[in-house]
């Protein structure tokens, strides 16, 4: 009968471990969670951000989150996704912050009372990359040409290939939108109309690797490039032409839809990004380890961009 | 080639000099699966136990629902957990989508399935004569079902860890559900998804080789149970 006992006792105890672990690791976070004054927060505060994959693999946010972190008693929570999926979560109140590169679509989802509060804080270019051989022969076209060039190749050369992100990303929408500009419907005329169109369906770093591997053409922004450039073969065929900027913009979820959002954090970071120290952070960030920026400031450029002088340089209040 | 090699001598180079990031990840995710694998363990053996000893109408429709949910594929226990634990679901009130407590759920509904079953299995094929014989000493209903656990401890031990290394080695799910946040919900297998994607494949193939170790320590482990109760 003993043993019945401490049974039941051990069992009852490993419950109660479970419990406290289930507790500790849903309520008080990571092991790099800021650490708090036990007399006031009682837990550290997070921040959830979902962002374009670019800003995450080329490094650049991570170097900002550090930078962040060591003014603010914050966590940042930094999900790469996609600008379509985290236009998503932002839709369902599930991060408080937004850094995304599809003004269209970002316009929507402000217009649909979503997001307040849009800075933009970097911009660079998109280009066409593809294997140095060029076997469709586009190199130094506009972008609309080459894509005309690339569908009508594909149909007979089958060194011709081309990846798309496929993920409705920030990318993804722009290629969509340089084939519209190009005279195809999309929907109909490119996506399924043969084996030269590949869709990768992951991030731009993972779709680069892809087109690599099979020595095809991509759409890519000038900065995932940049940093990927010396794991890859490819070089930049297209590069210029207007329907090739590349905004990023930072938003905040609109507290009025989701009451519970950290909407004060998340104004402090949006403001952090379009201080002139973190504009200079971002115009050298990777310099020195490409030889070029990845990324260019919004500081003094919204004229470049399109946008208003408030959209780039003025602090939200 | 080369790269191969390299990677696999930094790899080596990251393991022995105790790479804080790459035993951050392990750490967690040995944590997150251990968490999940006690947690499914306390809710699925009671369960096997009723399923093994009592009749009731249905009973075998949820054997064959169990013995389905094995291959239950883990992205969709993603999409059902993230539509569940989302500020727009159900349970979106608790706030834990992105978390490791929403990787740990995911995880438990992984392996619920695997531990119910194979438990349940062993139950049936017990001996009857030793279910007579615990019933003929005397024992009431509780001391019945733990002295039945006890003659098919192995089984569960060996059911538990392959619980345990099917729910590590799940990727799917964890990068739906913890949204692969670094230093918070990165775990072995979304980690080596995100570096090899990010080019980094020394540290994937770190991580890699961490979890090909956990996995054999695992094996090593059932093998001597299994050799120790022959």
């Amino acid at each position: 009968m003993d043993i019945m006992v401490n049974r039941n006792f051990l069992l009852a105890a490993l419950v109660l471990i479970v419990a406290v672990f289930f507790c500790g690791c849903t309520s008080d976070g990571g092991n790099d969670a800021a650490p708090t004054d036990s007399g006031t927060a009682a837990t550290p505060e997070f921040l959830k951000i979902a962002t374009t994959t670019s800003l995450d693999n080329t490094g650049l946010l991570a170097d900002l989150k550090d930078r962040f972190e060591e003014d603010h008693d914050v966590t940042l929570q930094i999900i790469a996704a996609g600008t379509g999926k985290a236009l998503e979560y932002g839709e369902r109140g599930d991060v408080d912050v937004l850094m995304v590169h599809d003004r269209a679509r970002e316009d929507a989802f402000m217009d649909n009372g979503y997001g307040i509060n849009r800075r933009v804080f970097a911009y660079n270019y998109f280009m066409i990359v593809g294997p140095e051989s060029d076997p469709a022969g586009i190199a130094g076209m506009t972008p609309e040409d080459a894509f005309v060039t690339l569908i009508e190749e594909a149909q007979t050369n089958p060194d011709v290939v081309v990846v798309s992100r496929g993920d409705s990303s920030g990318t993804h929408a722009k290629e969509q939108a340089i084939w519209a500009s190009a005279g195809y419907d999309y929907a109909t005329e490119v996506v399924g109309s043969g084996d030269w169109y590949i869709e990768g369906g992951q991030g731009m770093g993972a779709t680069l690797q892809m087109a690599n591997e099979l020595q095809a053409y991509t759409v890519s922004d000038s900065g995932t490039y940049l940093a990927y450039q010396g794991d890859i073969d490819l070089v930049p065929l297209v590069d210029e032409g207007d329907v090739l900027l590349n905004i990023y913009g930072a938003m905040m979820i609109n507290p009025e839809k989701f009451s519970y959002v950290n909407s004060e954090m998340a104004k402090e970071w949006i403001n952090f990004l379009i201080t002139p120290e973190t504009q200079q952070v971002i115009a050298d960030f990777g310099v020195e380890e490409y030889g070029q920026p990845l990324f260019f400031p919004s500081l003094g450029n919204y004229e470049i961009l399109g946008v208003t002088r408030e959209e780039a340089e003025s602090p939200i209040p | 080639m080369n790269e191969i090699i390299d990677g696999f001598l930094t790899a080596i180079h990251l393991i022995v000099t105790f790479d804080p990031e790459v035993y951050e990840v392990a750490f967690r995710s040995i944590y997150i699966t251990f968490s999940a694998t006690v947690i499914a363990s306390v809710i699925s053996i009671p369960i096997a136990l009723f399923l093994a000893f009592r009749t009731f109408p249905g009973k075998r429709t949820i054997i064959n629902l169990v013995h389905t949910l094995y291959a239950l594929p883990t992205v969709l226990i993603g999409l059902v957990v993230f539509l569940m634990l989302s500020r727009q679901g159900p349970f979106g009130f608790l706030g834990l989508l992105f978390t490791p407590g929403a990787m740990i759920i995911g995880q438990v509904i992984l392996i619920i399935p695997i531990i119910i079953g194979l438990t349940y299995s062993a139950l049936v094929a017990l001996d009857p004569v030793i279910k007579d014989t615990i019933i003929s000493l005397g024992a009431d209903y509780f001391q019945f079902m733990v002295s039945i656990l006890k003659e098919i401890r192995f089984v569960v031990y060996a059911t538990v860890a392959m619980a345990f290394g099917r729910a590590i080695s799940e990727v799917g799910a964890a990068i739906m559900i913890g949204g692969n946040i670094r230093g918070y919900t990165r775990v072995l297998t979304t980690s080596i998804a995100l570096e090899t994607s990010m080019g980094n494949i020394e540290l994937s193939m770190a991580l890699g080789m961490i979890l090909l170790f956990i996995a054999l320590t695992l094996n090593f482990i059932m093998t001597s149970i299994r050799r120790e109760s022959d």
